[in-house]
């Protein structure tokens, strides 16, 4: 059966079915319950926080202290214990609070996880799932709204996915977890309210798969979490002048999926990605530079990439929404591609 | 904790010499420039792979440190594999993808030697978070250097162990260096060992160099982490016969004083004095020994130098699972 629930229910049923499914499943992250061995709260078994948003909230009521772990404050110690619990055959699943505190325990994943199968010659597997945060909107400053799945979606042997609707959300976190590699699901946290339709039952997003949300023959929109709202405005904006955009959410920035692209590319020409991170050696930059390549000869223009801009994001609510890239800049980027269609 | 009986003590004996046989061979061959990239030597360091390892089954985890090699062999690690894999052969133990540096077997229990000094911590906890979640009575033993004890992921480490009572001893290698500089520079506590009481779980320094001591507080430790007690931090003072990696000048050794005294220190003639006063073992039975690993080396020298280099296809294998 189908509901209407939010992305972060979408997320927190994931994780209670995939925990139903799997014993090897495991939770392990800062107050993803809370108020641990406090015992007033242990008494009516009751969580504290279930997660600084929310997300992880009712599941250590449901499956106990044993799989549901607070840590303390402690990103290397508790990332680096997921890979140690992974490559001894469990399925943990970490909660990174947000995407920024990567630097507290990037060598567990960068040097450590990501490498092991690789440099133990195909002995090791590491089956483990970060959930992490990112993105501006939340006014939540320079360090808690960055965007880094592009970064991290450069190491060899981590796959990264970016939901945009709670369907994909819900679908895309049981695959991660049922997953044999170190998958980044990467929530945006400025999404946990948005509602959508999701089914009740268990079932699974393809990894690496990008969706073409919207079919169009003029111009190619490729998107990365929650751009793919800014790409429908702009769709939409653009139909009232007869120019048929067609746009694709990427879902998995690594490895990203390649053939769809090029096959909406083939169609229309012309192509624009949007992405919030900042605009150099990052996704859409990655995209730009494989299509120029491989798709050359079907382009009718250049490229666009609208992205944020190379700075760190300001607090001040004003300069972030300048920050963050949306449809007029969209349309503005394009214009050169634009134009000519209008001709 | 088992006693050393007489067949332990000739496993013990014959795993110390395969450790150090492999070592100056190793040593040997690299100065002759056939083993590419750089190698880090346990020579001199036998007694703590081998005490700890001496209390373990396939079952029990281990993470090593770049100098790795002891861990590796006392874990019961192939012989012929390490050897193929520190020449890059297709026949290593990791197909010659990880070398010297990365040489893992996790069929064994031995989850990688590390490039990465303090890279060990984490993953140690996270075995032994494992061990615990699946009521399993196995253990973790944690090898790091005098230098990791600075690295951050120490004090991540043993806290989470400790807090969570995981099955994980921290056995610390002190040779007194890390790289060119020494550890009474690096360390703000007097011993690695003291540290231990900041996380209230037990800790001791002893005399890494003899067998003996090393394999009965080891045994104490791990008797205390299969019983669920939790962590034990074990401070083991040593000292490498080699520099930090091969080509190394050692111009930081002091050449007279107690550290020279440490350094002239040979474990494993050490332990064999023990074993003839204790009659564990005859002179004969000691060169019997010693002439079996160094038989050992050969063979596994010459499997290597036989051994195929990777196809080069395989450099895109073994990235993702599946």
């Amino acid at each position: 059966m189908t509901r209407n629930i939010t992305f972060m229910k979408a997320i927190n049923e994931a994780l209670e079915q995939a925990m139903e499914k799997d014993e090897r499943v495991i939770l392990l992250g800062e107050d993803i319950a809370g108020g641990a061995e406090v015992a007033h709260l242990e008494k009516k078994n009751e969580d504290a926080w279930g997660g600084v948003f929310g997300v992880t909230k009712g599941l250590m009521p449901k499956f106990g202290r044993e799989r549901v772990i607070d840590t303390p404050i402690s990103e290397m110690g508790y990332m680096g214990a997921a890979v140690g619990a992974a490559a001894t055959g469990l399925r943990p699943v970490p909660e990174l609070m947000f995407n920024d505190f990567i630097g507290f325990c990037l060598d567990t994943i960068l040097a450590q996880g990501s490498k092991m199968r690789y440099m133990f010659g195909g002995k090791a597997k590491i089956p483990m799932t970060i959930r992490t945060c990112h993105g501006a909107g939340a006014s939540a400053a320079a360090q808690h709204s960055g965007s880094y799945y592009g970064l991290l979606g450069a190491i060899p042997a981590v796959k990264v996915v970016v939901p945009a609707t709670p369907y994909d959300a819900k679908g895309l976190l049981l695959a991660a977890i049922e997953d044999d590699n170190i998958v980044v699901f990467s929530e945006d946290k400025t999404l946990y309210g948005l509602k959508g339709e999701v089914p009740e039952e268990y079932y699974k997003v393809e990894i690496g798969k990008a969706k073409v949300k919207k079919e169009g023959t003029d111009l190619t929109i490729v998107t990365i979490g929650k751009m793919l709202y800014v790409a429908l405005e702009v769709a939409e904006q653009l139909a009232n002048e007869n120019i048929s955009v067609e746009v694709i959410d990427l879902i998995t920035v690594a490895p990203w999926d390649q053939a769809t692209i090029i096959a909406s590319v083939k169609k229309t020409g012309r192509l624009v990605i949007i992405d919030e991170a900042n605009p150099h050696n990052n996704t859409a930059t990655d995209i730009a530079s494989v299509i120029g390549n491989q798709a050359f000869d079907y382009l009718d223009g250049p490229i666009k990439c609208v992205c944020a801009p190379h700075t760190p994001v300001p607090f001040a609510t004003n300069l972030e929404q300048l920050y963050l890239p949306n449809a007029e800049r969209v349309l503005e980027t394009a214009a050169e591609l634009i134009d000519d269609l209008k001709n | 904790m088992k006693k050393i009986d007489k067949k332990r003590a000739s496993w013990i004996l014959k795993t110390m010499s395969d450790i150090r046989n492999f070592e100056n061979e190793t040593h040997r061959i690299f100065t002759s420039g056939e083993i590419p990239g750089f190698v880090h030597l346990y020579a001199g360091e036998e007694a703590i792979a081998t005490g700890v390892c001496a209390h373990l089954t396939d079952a029990d985890y281990i993470t090593s440190t770049h100098r790795g090699h002891g861990h590796c062999i006392a874990k019961g690690c192939d012989l012929n594999g390490m050897m193929a894999e520190i020449y890059g052969k297709e026949t290593g133990l990791c197909k010659g993808k990880g070398g010297s540096m990365h040489i893992a077997d996790i069929d064994k229990g031995m989850l990688g030697a590390n490039g990465m000094v303090g890279g060990g911590f984490p993953i140690a906890v996270g075995a032994g978070l494992r061990n615990k979640y699946l009521k399993t009575k196995d253990v973790v033993v944690c090898f790091f250097g005098d230098g990791a004890a600075n690295e951050g992921g120490f004090h991540e480490g043993v806290n989470l162990a400790s807090i969570w009572k995981l099955p994980v001893v921290f056995v610390n290698e002190n040779n007194n260096f890390a790289e060119a500089t020494p550890q009474w520079y690096s360390s703000g506590s007097k011993t690695i060992a003291q540290r231990a009481e900041a996380y209230d779980i037990p800790g001791e320094r002893l005399d890494g160099k003899d067998l003996v001591a090393v394999y009965e507080a080891a045994g104490k430790a791990i008797d205390r982490a299969r019983k669920g007690e939790g962590p034990t931090l074990l401070e083991c003072m040593t000292y490498r016969d080699y520099g930090h990696f091969e080509g190394d000048e050692q111009k930081y050794k002091a050449t007279a004083g107690k550290e020279k005294e440490l350094a002239a220190r040979d474990c494993i003639k050490e332990f064999g004095t023990y074993l003839l006063s204790e009659g564990l073992l005859s002179e004969k039975e000691i060169a019997e020994i010693a002439n079996t690993s160094q038989k050992e080396i050969a063979a596994a020298i010459k499997f290597a130098e036989a051994s195929p280099i990777p196809r080069p296809e395989a450099l895109y294998e073994d990235v993702y699972a599946n």
